[in-house]
């Protein structure tokens, strides 16, 4: 749910990396959080276990800059990729604007990601919201690696609906701008339509 | 679409200003702020300069988040109130309406029973301009900036 702030002149958007466990969701927030000038963002905040894997979420705070005179943030979190952490999956899907799923290409994952987008269908679902409604994007992460699929066959399974998809590799940087782009884009023209 | 737009208004704005303004002096706090329940930051007061706002307002959504899902698995209402105590610092966490966030930062200078006197009164009030911006929100006709944006306004965010 975005909220337009006429006092402070802003418009806030929330966006939710989601995918299966180590697609590289933290990495996207991570290499945005580098690459972008101090004065348009603000903390990174990583709630992890010691071993680094997400336990409730990341958080990265964007200002994209302005539009007729309204400020754009955009509150960017990532969500547990473990199984067991579903409830906390759910807990940050509130008030979602834009969703963008992170596939890990490699072979090995497939049915990890196939299960990770069915398991965001159910719980987008349970708050009332829908994937063919809500803002959505499609990245095809880990393009470096040996062990890839194909991206027809990762299009195929995936991405059924053709959303804007992205080939990417979210260590180095191919990819991560174009889909945090594009699906800023949807949420904003979303913005326009409920307008 | 499930929630409705959250908006602010400069009236309410200012409403909600003088509530946070006068919950820092009467509870003699360091800090107030009100956050949605999404983590979204909607004012605050008092030495605010030397805190990140941003981080506090995602953090304390989340911590709601959490113990409401809690209270679900145990059947309960939400939790409404939270308080936690440091060595200088405490904080204490009220859920206003199931809508809104207030938190107040105190030091020795306050006492928790002082903090929760004032906040319950402060709820109170902020109940109240809540209720009044939310149905104004949901009043037809309410005409939106973004209802004239083009395409170009959008692509021209990403030309750098
Ligand atoms: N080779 C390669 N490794 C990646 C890429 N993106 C992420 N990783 C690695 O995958 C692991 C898990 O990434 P992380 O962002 O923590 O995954 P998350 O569980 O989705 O948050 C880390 O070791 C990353 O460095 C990529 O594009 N290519
Ligand atoms: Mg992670």
């Amino acid at each position: 749910m975005s909220f337009i702030n006429y006092m402070a002149r802003e418009i806030n958007c929330k966006i939710v990396y989601y995918g299966p466990g180590l697609c590289g969701k933290t990495t996207n927030l991570q290499y945005i959080y580098e690459r972008t000038s101090p004065d348009a963002k603000g903390k990174m905040i990583s709630l992890a276990t010691e071993t680094e894997r997400t336990l409730f979420f990341d958080f990265l705070p964007l200002s994209l800059g302005e539009i007729r005179g309204f400020k754009t943030r955009f509150h960017l979190y990532t969500v547990p990729g473990q199984v067991f952490y579903d409830a906390s999956r759910k807990l940050i899907l509130k008030g979602v604007d834009g969703v963008i799923f992170v596939a890990d290409s490699q072979i090995e994952r497939f049915e990890a990601n196939q299960e990770s987008v069915e398991n965001l269908r159910t719980n987008l679902a349970e708050q009332g919201y829908s994937l063919e409604k809500v803002p959505y994007v499609v990245q095809y992460n880990k393009r470096d690696l040996p062990n890839v699929l194909p991206i027809e066959e990762l299009r195929e399974a995936l991405n059924p609906m053709n959303v804007p998809d992205y080939e990417a590799c979210a260590r180095t940087g191919p990819g991560v701008f174009d889909t945090l782009k594009a699906v800023s884009k949807l949420v904003l023209t979303e913005l326009k339509k409920g307008a | 679409m499930v929630n409705p737009q959250m908006v602010m208004y400069e009236e309410e704005f200012n409403q909600i200003q003088l509530v946070v303004d006068r919950l820092v002096r009467e509870a003699n706090a360091k800090v107030v702020f009100i956050v949605d329940k999404n983590g979204q930051l909607i004012a605050a007061s008092g030495e605010v300069d030397n805190i990140d706002t941003t981080s506090l307002a995602s953090l304390t959504a989340g911590n709601i988040a959490a113990t409401g899902g809690i209270a679900k698995l145990l059947r309960e209402n939400e939790f409404s109130t939270q308080f936690h105590e440091g060595e200088n610092a405490n904080i204490h966490i009220q859920l206003v309406g199931n809508r809104v966030i207030l938190v107040v930062i105190f030091d020795s200078k306050s006492s928790l029973g002082l903090v929760r006197l004032r906040v319950r009164k402060a709820s109170d009030e902020l109940n109240r301009i809540f209720e009044s911006l939310l149905s104004k929100v949901q009043e037809p006709g309410g005409d939106s900036p973004f209802a004239e944006i083009t395409d170009e306004d959008i692509d021209n965010l990403f030309n750098d």
